[in-house]
């Protein structure tokens, strides 16, 4: 095989792009640009470091399926440990959102990556609400009854039924945390490519 | 790129300044590490609440009036979901705004027929008895009219309903069998029969619950036990737990239209609360590409207090 047929490999294409644009000291820097120095910046690999622990409860929880924490202590410690990793993710995420609204982190060619990071928080709303409507107790079916008249009023709840645990479960323990999963990659991969947005310059700002 | 594109909001500046060592690898271990053992912590001092499920048996059982009540509405087509519209019947009218009704649009995908789901199905699972079997006989074979005749004289009489030595009592001669099959479905939810029977109707396996959380949800118990619970919809219940427990506390903007006109006052209040949400969702998402919206952190200058140091160093 020649070195042109090589090159021409849709392989190597795609791993020449991809170390093009992000090569190994971007993916795993060593340094970072000086102004990456408030508390602010700790929140998003927080949010990440709480879906990595509710991911890993979930999947505890899921071994011994969807009604075991009702009757055992350790399922019922996990599924407390499920909770606040939660509650953890949202508060982290929640700030994260606001800093880097505060920094107009969209500048500079990072527009998907707001809109990736908007996309995730939304996935995991109805992540969390699934999750909500499939505990099998009393607070599912308050919310899952309660919840049915907003879907329902928009058409959705044709297809998207809060009431049938079954198919509540499934989007919770697969295609949610799936796309939350993705998106999340796809939102740091942006992140590392284009680098952590740059402070307002003010002498920029006037002359604009 | 001149000063003169330079689009404050849009654009970035080139950093030209110094770099700090930065261990992204120890930075993501510290994280998942203090997170792992903050939620530990949480979950050891305060648990999770889980309160116990509601079922058709604990609900006859603790109220038994409400149940039967609320068997009677759904025999008779005057409950809540009898008349509910799209998606699971036509009675009713869909929530809509002007002329834009999607669930009218999209029509009946889950069709729930109150009477004969929630009630005639389930007492015709039944062994047979002859009072059971004649009363089921005259509903059914009852015209229209006559269903009517019966249904205004039981929900006359519903407000005195009574509960006394195992027999719920009706107090009118004129609703037909409706007192006989109340009672045949109260006596079968307070034996645990009916909970099995509204879920067994598609099979042997089912996950789906849709149909015994309806007929929970048209009784007045369930939502009381709500109201003890703080989780109504007045008392912002969507983002609240049971308990003391923090709930899905980011809903609180979902909530919040719920508490104020127009939203509190109109009969399509989920529609329009969706529908703003659905708005407000759009302009976070596209934020970057909206002028005037994309301009206010820059405005605020909060970013100032961000990159403090950054900005001490610039003088």
């Amino acid at each position: 095989m020649s070195t042109t047929e090589i090159e021409r490999q849709w392989t190597s294409r795609i791993r020449r792009s991809v170390v093009a644009k992000l090569p190994p000291d971007k993916m795993l820097p060593d340094t970072q640009p000086a102004y990456v120095a408030s508390w602010i910046y700790v929140f998003g690999v927080t949010t990440m470091a709480a879906l990595m622990v509710v991911i890993v409860t979930g999947c505890i929880l899921a071994l011994d399926g969807p009604q075991w924490w009702h009757s055992s202590s350790l399922g019922h410690f996990i599924n407390s440990m499920h909770l606040w990793s939660v509650e953890i993710f949202f508060f982290a995420m929640v700030v994260h959102l606001w800093g880097k609204f505060s920094m107009a982190a969209w500048r500079g060619g990072r527009s998907l990556t707001w809109v990736t990071g908007a996309v995730t928080f939304l996935a995991s709303i109805l992540a969390g609400f699934t999750g909500y409507v499939s505990q099998t107790n009393f607070d599912s079916q308050w919310i899952s009854t309660q919840a049915k008249d907003g879907i329902n009023s928009t058409g959705g709840g044709a297809f998207f039924n809060v009431l049938n645990l079954g198919q509540m479960l499934m989007w919770h323990i697969v295609l949610l945390p799936l796309a939350a999963i993705v998106l999340t990659i796809l939102h740091v991969v942006m992140v590392r490519i284009k680098g952590v947005v740059p402070p307002f310059e003010d002498s920029k700002e006037v002359a604009a | 790129m001149t000063k003169k594109n330079f689009r404050p909001d849009v654009d970035a500046p080139e950093y030209k300044g110094p770099y700090a060592p930065y261990d992204i690898i120890k930075e993501g271990t510290i994280a998942v590490l203090v997170v792992f053992l903050l939620t530990a912590a949480l979950a050891l001092v305060f648990s999770s609440p889980d309160e116990k499920a509601i079922t058709l048996k604990t609900w006859s059982t603790a109220d038994v009036v409400d149940f039967a009540k609320t068997a009677g509405d759904e025999l008779t087509g005057t409950s809540a979901v009898a008349g509910y519209g799209a998606p699971y019947n036509n009675n009713g009218t869909a929530q809509h705004w002007g002329f834009i009704a999607p669930a009218h649009w999209i029509g009946v995908h889950i069709p729930v027929n109150t009477a004969t789901d929630f009630v005639l199905d389930p007492l015709s699972s039944q062994p047979a008895q002859p009072a059971l079997s004649a009363a089921l006989s005259a509903w059914k074979g009852a015209s229209s009219s006559t269903q009517t005749a019966w249904t205004d004289a039981y929900t006359k009489a519903e407000g005195n309903i009574t509960f006394a030595n195992g027999v719920v009592k009706v107090p009118t001669t004129g609703a037909g069998p409706i007192p006989t099959l109340i009672n045949y479905l109260t006596a079968m939810a307070r034996s645990g029969a009916l909970d099995q029977a509204l879920v067994t109707q598609n099979g042997f396996y089912t996950t789906n619950y849709t149909k015994p959380l309806l007929f929970l949800s048209d009784g007045t118990y369930l939502a009381g036990l709500a109201d003890q619970q703080h989780l109504t919809g007045t008392q912002w219940g969507m983002m609240n737990e049971t308990g003391q427990y923090p709930g899905q506390a980011w809903l609180w903007l979902y909530t919040f239209w719920y508490q104020i006109p127009p939203y509190n006052t109109s009969v399509s209040a989920d529609f329009l609360v969706w529908g703003t949400m659905m708005i407000l969702t759009a302009l976070m998402i596209f934020l970057p590409f909206i002028p005037g919206l994309r301009s206010i952190p820059r405005r605020l200058k909060i970013y100032r207090l961000i990159w403090r140091e950054h900005y001490a160093r610039q003088g």
